[in-house]
């Protein structure tokens, strides 16, 4: 039975030490953190706008965390100062990402802040941005023959817009815009913030 | 946290991990060179074996064998008549994990070829939101990993048990009722992320209530293993039990700390997500694969494995090392420096068991390449074999904070990530599969010429998805971090090359098509009977009598 042991005891061991230094460690180490005095928590909408955005997959195209400008030139290209474990307090789950098919999101409600691209930009990327590889999601929208009171009508550029009817947002779409909107971390970090990272 | 405290530990705990090394090889666990003929009878060493070679194939597959090591004894029939017993108590369990793994693999393949061609197609099948790329993709993923790959590994792993421990399969149900489980909650796991309730965390997109499922199945899984190993007629462990049992042991373990609700926050919550990320391939997909082939290639060629000793080196070294690279996924994150420095040292450390694994295979198969050209099995083992040790060097290499920098958030991570778990795992997996199908059924593989076309449809296919997507993520990283280039370049300069992927992954579901359509045969009894009783060899010595 001694080979059995060994397999059994020296797997667990080798768990446990994984576990402690990549899971345990970092919880401990970081779950006292508060929040920066400029991040505010999400509003119910952008809660659920968040939640379109998981919906959607947007994480495995956009990351949500700039590289110091020692490493990348992440900040230049105006995505934001480096991101702190502060700044992810309200974060559950992290949309910390691993890809950037598209660029980072962390400060796009600073970079785009205006409703109307966010909308139109969701209906066709490729009316915005020319060479964009970024789904479209026309059923977050509605084509309408005539807007009613309380519509959000988007304005989409006239080759891109349907042959009849304006292009209404339906509330996942408006969520969704909301939340991107929402992202602005451009407020400074003060030392306590930036330690754990 | 204090830097030098974390490194010191790993220090400390390095230290008393080389005191249980030695203390084994005190105990002799390394010095017995029996032990790696515990997968042989008495005389068989010298007997090629691979059910999946037509019968021309294994007379000169055969003939190479004796060339290499001069005449063998040939094993007596009795001998061989408890490995039937062996197999024929693990047919039932393996014939349907296998058969859930290859449903698994094309939808898999054609949710992947879907989200590729998406890529540079961005509208087409734009208006359907469940073949949107964020679920279609995810789809894909959940679909490989944890149909395929899992269920395929699984069920290699119960075919090879009673073989490696020279015992009949026991308790098979608890199995049974584990692939059951297993399955039904990849169903209703993959049925709430195509209806987009993911809970957004990559590898981990099933939400827990279902996710439970498939740790209790990965758990039932274990139980014949333990019973097994309980009746076991052999003295050693071979290499293989060691992989699997470790395997199967850390997978419930893994996904219940990931799944457990209500604990993981913020970035903790994301190297939470990478330690599983990167773990469930160190202590899952890796090990049943390196299992496979440690049992396979010895087994074909008749030869037993080079050293034992230092298939046990890699075991250990690999446990040890592989558990904590994870958060390489993180470097330049906003995560604690000292957990990617962490992370970057145990990358760099993994070329010690692929060291140990190479060297072991190489020189095992030293004066034995002859062989590839007549087993089909061997084919696929060793291309896995040499894809394993690229893909590790290269995620050693692509750990470094230099190379990470280019290759971090782009399409290099995806190549190599396809050359781990496919040109790999899923190519260990196929040869496998070759091999132990014609002892579960009962029957040869009726096309030899499928196999054939298989193996080069999906080697083709994965070399062109790998060498492309890898050219096109380099630039794609080198686009990025030149600030005076827009965005847009990095995204344009990638287009020719995420075509040429979706050539790649067209020719691996072709691939995957043609094995489907094989195996169905196979199984459904169509298509020549070429039912040479060579397979069997007790059965030819009864037809003899």
């Amino acid at each position: 039975m001694r080979s059995e042991t060994q397999l059994f005891a020296g797997a667990l061991v080798m768990i446990a030490a994984a576990t402690a230094a990549l899971v345990a460690l970092p919880y401990f180490q970081l779950h006292d953190l508060r929040p920066p005095t400029g991040l505010h928590p999400y509003t119910s909408a952008q809660l659920r706008g968040r939640q379109q955005y998981i919906r959607e997959g947007c994480m495995y195209c956009h990351s949500q965390q700039p590289r110091d400008r020692s490493q990348a030139p992440d900040e230049v290209r105006g995505w934001g100062r480096a991101s702190v474990p502060a700044d992810y307090f309200y974060d559950t789950p992290h949309l910390l990402g691993t890809m950037r098919t598209g660029p980072d999101l962390f400060n796009i409600g600073a970079r785009q802040p205006s409703l109307d691209w966010n909308l139109g930009h969701l209906y066709q990327p490729r009316a915005y941005v020319p060479g964009s590889i970024m789904p479209s999601f026309p059923y977050l929208f509605e084509v309408k023959t005539k807007a009613e009171a309380g519509d959000r009508v988007v304005a989409v550029p006239k080759e891109f817009a349907p042959r009849n009817g304006v292009v209404v947002a339906k509330p996942a779409a408006l969520d969704l815009a909301s939340y991107l909107l929402s992202l602005d971390h451009t407020y400074p970090v003060i030392a306590t913030d930036v330690a754990g990272r | 946290m204090d830097p030098t405290v974390v490194l010191l530990s790993a220090f400390l705990i390095s230290i008393i991990a080389l005191g249980i090394f030695i203390w084994s090889m005190r105990n002799g666990a390394f010095h017995d060179p029996s032990g790696a003929q515990v997968i042989f009878t008495a005389h068989e060493v010298g007997r090629a074996e691979d059910p999946a070679a037509a019968s021309d194939s294994l007379t000169a597959l055969q003939r190479t064998v004796d060339l290499s090591q001069g005449h063998a004894t040939a094993p007596i029939d009795e001998e061989l008549v408890p490995r039937a017993e062996a197999d024929r108590s693990s047919a039932t369990v393996t014939f349907v994990f296998l058969s859930c793994a290859i449903g698994w693999l094309l939808l898999g393949s054609f949710a992947g070829l879907i989200s590729s061609v998406k890529l540079h197609d961005p509208d087409w099948l734009a208006r359907y939101e469940w073949l949107t790329f964020g679920i279609i993709r995810t789809i894909h993923l959940n679909a490989v990993i944890y149909g395929w790959s899992s269920m395929a590994g699984l069920g290699l792993a119960m075919w090879m048990l009673p073989r490696l421990l020279k015992t009949t399969l026991q308790g098979g149900r608890f199995a049974l009722l584990g692939a059951v489980l297993w399955n039904a909650g990849l169903i209703a796991g993959i049925g709430s992320v195509g209806a987009g309730f993911s809970t957004g965390l990559e590898w981990l997109e099933m939400p827990w209530q279902v996710a439970l499922l498939l740790v209790l199945g990965g758990a039932l899984i274990g139980i014949p293993l333990l019973l097994t190993v309980a009746r076991r007629t052999v003295d050693h462990l071979y290499v293989s039990v060691w992989y699997l049992g470790a395997a199967v042991f850390w997978f419930p373990i893994l996904y219940l700390v990931a799944n457990l609700p209500g604990v993981h926050f913020g970035v903790e919550q994301a190297t939470m997500n990478w330690w599983y990320g990167h773990n469930v391939l160190g202590y899952f997909f890796t090990p049943l694969s390196q299992a496979a082939i440690y049992y396979f290639v010895p087994k074909v060629i008749g030869r037993p494995l080079q050293s034992y000793a230092l298939s046990l080196l890699g075991f250990w070294t690999q446990a040890f090392f592989y558990g904590m690279v994870g958060a390489h996924h993180l470097i330049g994150g906003p995560v604690p420096s000292w957990l990617t420095t962490l992370s970057i040292v145990q990358s760099v450390m993994m070329v010690v068991p692929v060291t140990a694994f190479a060297t072991n295979h190489f020189l095992t198969m030293k004066g034995y390449w002859k062989t590839l050209v007549y087993s089909p099995t061997l084919r696929f083992m060793v291309v896995a074999g040499v894809m394993y040790v690229l893909v590790s060097l290269e995620g050693t290499v692509e750990a470094l904070r230099s190379v990470n920098t280019v290759t971090h958030f782009t399409h290099f991570t995806v190549a190599h990530a396809h050359l781990g778990m496919y040109a790999f795992v899923a190519i260990t997996l196929f040869g496998g599969i070759y091999f132990v199908m014609p002892r579960v059924v009962e029957r040869e593989w009726p096309y030899p010429r499928l196999i054939a076309a298989h193996f080069w449809l999906v080697l083709v296919g994965i070399v062109v998805y790998v060498v492309a997507l890898s050219i096109g993520g380099w630039l794609q990283g080198r686009a990025m971090l030149d600030a005076t280039r827009p965005f847009l370049d990095s995204v344009a300069i990638t287009l020719p090359w995420l075509k040429a992927r979706s050539i790649g992954g067209a020719l691996m579901t072709a691939g995957h098509v043609v094995f489907a359509v094989h195996f169905l045969a196979m199984v459904f009894d169509l298509g020549p009977r070429r039912d040479r009783a060579a397979l069997f060899h007790v059965a030819r010595s009864a037809e003899h009598a």
